[in-house]
């Protein structure tokens, strides 16, 4: 942790909490790996794990399910919850608005557009030529979506080297509908192939998941790692104001640039792996507010945290729950965190204030 | 680790015997399938044509589109929707062969099942009856089930050559359009290349909406200058079109197909599915169409054990 404010480290209950979801995260892993719709025995899986023993007849197949497509799925699950939820934090606590969320803002929407494009006019491009699209060309293209969303926003919002974030959300729903009416019309030039694509893609899902991806998502996770000490002192006294927050020696225009990054790249790295999927970004962290408070230094680890055992659970249940198909993820994430999200809402109602 | 999983792989071709069959499958790569005992079929024509071929003892799962015959999945377990296949769910299976007709997805899960080492053959799906008779062929030289698959061949070609002279009896073909769906009250319709469109071909009519490819919403003056003189649609579970639904649309009101009150309404995977019956499906079609004109028995509804699996 980096220490940079009077308030240096964490208070006890604060690693606690991080310790404990922690745990969670690896038994969630350790449970995710057991199972799935092929059955491997404990035993199999070791052998399958170590490369040796067991039975040569299994040991092919076992390994093929384990190391191309149950590990790099969890992989994938683990980067794409705890970025999205990051970004949701960040946002939350930016705006100071509890409803914030990345695609209200058109940067997943950007990405999306982007995206779509890619699909659309990289296969007119190809037409006629036997050439596959890369496959990086897609993520690459959701990335520079988001990220333009996002540098265009700070070009409307920002006025004499203030951002103001009326005019930065406004314009973020100006942003989310043009890009919006840009899928409208690629969906409708589009053929019945890349309808499906397209289609697929805005649904969301980790079937696609490979090892790939999921390297491309580590070195987003890292960097919020390393960012987030350096702003979370920031964002809380943020909520104060941002007057009160520049009196107190912040520099209010740096942190919200580093913030608008910081949430475009997760957003966009998350949304080109694995399409758009929703509600972990709004339901974790106020699960961890509800816990423990809105410290941001404890609040963003344990969202992350939080977020990758979420989004690693739905990716799970999606997996089994009707083995040997899929189910769609929206509807687990949906599933798992709002009635868990609701229960302790209502045990908070009398207590606290949100 | 990598390296142990590839070595492994390759430990496995190492191993491959001689006899194993090959064929070249829509993807353009030539495929080696050694053990035909269990298999996994993806696509309802591709299932009806196993069914056909007498070979449904050793379909371990199929999909949701496998519509036909009923006790198919009924019977066996289903891997979901064709194009949101889950890769560990199909491997979880064991299947020694997996037949996917083209277009089975997501592209990612088809990218993991080719990198099994079990054999995938992406089934060709084009909508014409030399479409119909390659799939037929593909499918039992996959399987190493020759002799069936050049019976049912057989009978599919001697049904589409009956078709083909029935056809030569239409004098004035009419203009057919094909509803797939109504979104938020837009019909979609089908245009060039779509499965619709090669049966309305068969049946001796003409797509009204031949000017674009693939399925598009259009908008009511368009149905209005197309001038269908019927229009078809599939018959689905509480979600039946019917005449009296369709042309009460301002769009549909004024056209030739509404004044006559010609809308016909087809099972989808028999109108679509471009397998064993299609022939038939198309003849059911010209009879709605034309039906001034009389169309004969097909070669195969007229054998005694129609509908028995093909074995001579």
């Amino acid at each position: 942790m980096q220490e940079l404010s009077a308030n240096k480290s964490l208070r006890p209950t604060g690693w606690l909490v991080i310790g404990l979801l922690t745990l969670l995260l690896a038994g969630v892993a350790a449970m995710s790996t057991m199972i799935g719709a092929a059955g491997i025995p404990l035993q199999r899986l070791f052998a399958a794990v170590t490369g040796g023993g067991g039975d040569a007849a299994h040991l092919a197949r076992d390994q093929l399910v384990l190391w191309s497509i149950r590990l790099p799925r969890i992989a994938v699950a683990i980067g794409v919850g705890t970025l999205l939820a990051m970004a949701g934090a960040i946002m939350q606590g930016m705006f100071r608005n509890p409803l914030a969320d990345p695609s209200l803002v058109g940067v997943s929407s950007g990405a999306g557009f982007a995206s779509a494009a890619t699909i659309v006019v990289g296969d007119r491009l190809l037409a006629g030529t036997a050439g596959q699209m890369p496959f990086e060309l897609l993520p690459a293209a959701a990335f520079f979506g988001a990220l333009a969303a996002t540098v265009a926003l700070h070009r409307i919002a920002t006025h004499d080297g203030r951002t103001s974030i009326a005019i930065f959300l406004l314009g973020g729903l100006a942003i989310a509908a043009l890009a919006n009416a840009g899928i409208g019309l690629l969906v409708f030039v589009a053929d019945d192939r890349q309808l499906r694509d397209i289609t697929f893609w805005l649904l969301g899902s980790l079937a696609g998941a490979t090892w790939p991806k999921a390297w491309a998502l580590l070195p987003f996770v890292v960097a919020s790692i390393v960012v987030i000490p350096r702003i979370a002192r920031g964002l809380d006294l943020l909520v104060l104001g941002e007057a009160e927050a520049f009196h107190a020696g912040i520099s209010v225009q740096r942190l919200k640039i580093i913030a608008i990054v910081l949430v475009s790249a997760a957003t966009g790295a998350a949304v080109a792996v694995s399409g758009v999927i929703g509600f972990v970004g709004i339901v974790v962290p106020h699960l961890i507010r509800l816990l423990i408070g809105p410290a941001h230094r404890i609040l963003l680890p344990a969202s992350m945290l939080l977020g990758a055992a979420l989004m690693l659970c739905a990716d799970t249940a999606a997996r089994i729950l009707a083995a040997p198909a899929e189910v769609p993820i929206g509807i687990i994430t949906a599933a798992i965190g709002a009635p868990f999200f609701l229960a302790l809402l209502l045990r908070q109602r009398s207590v606290a204030t949100l | 680790m990598r390296a142990a999983v590839s070595t492994a792989l390759l430990m496995l071709l190492w191993q491959m015997p001689a006899g194993a069959a090959a064929v070249r499958d829509a993807s353009g790569r030539t495929i080696s399938v050694d053990d035909p005992s269990r298999i996994v079929s993806i696509g309802g024509a591709v299932t009806e044509i196993l069914y056909a071929l007498g070979r449904s003892d050793r379909l371990v799962a199929v999909d949701t589109t496998s519509l036909f015959p009923p006790e198919a999945l009924k019977s066996k377990p289903n891997v979901g929707y064709f194009r949101q296949l889950s890769p560990e769910g199909v491997i979880g299976l064991a299947p020694s062969v997996i037949l996917a007709v083209e277009g089975s997805g997501p592209k990612e899960a088809v990218a993991v099942l080719r990198s099994a080492s079990i054999p995938l053959v992406s089934i060709p799906d084009k909508f014409d009856g030399e479409g119909i008779v390659e799939k037929i062929k593909m499918i039992a030289k996959a399987i190493d089930a020759d002799r069936e698959g050049e019976c049912l061949s057989r009978l599919v070609t001697n049904d589409l050559s009956a078709l083909a002279s029935l056809r030569s009896g239409i004098k004035a073909p009419v203009r057919v359009l094909f509803i797939l769906s109504f979104m938020n009250g837009r019909p979609m319709v089908a245009g060039r290349g779509t499965a619709a469109d090669g049966l309305i071909r068969m049946a001796g009519a003409v797509n009204a909406f031949d000017n674009f490819e693939g399925y598009k919403i259009v908008n009511d003056e368009a149905v209005l200058a197309a001038a269908p003189d019927a229009v078809i649609g599939m018959k689905r579970a509480g979600l039946d079109l019917d005449a009296s639904s369709v042309f009460a649309h301002a769009a549909f009101r004024e056209t030739p197909a509404a004044k006559k009150g010609r809308f016909f309404a087809m099972d989808g995977l028999y109108m679509l599915g471009f397998g064993p019956r299609t022939a038939r499906a198309a003849r059911d079609l010209s009879r709605s169409l034309y039906p001034e004109i009389t169309f004969a028995e097909l070669p195969s509804e007229a054998r005694k054990d129609a509908g028995k699996p093909c074995r001579n």
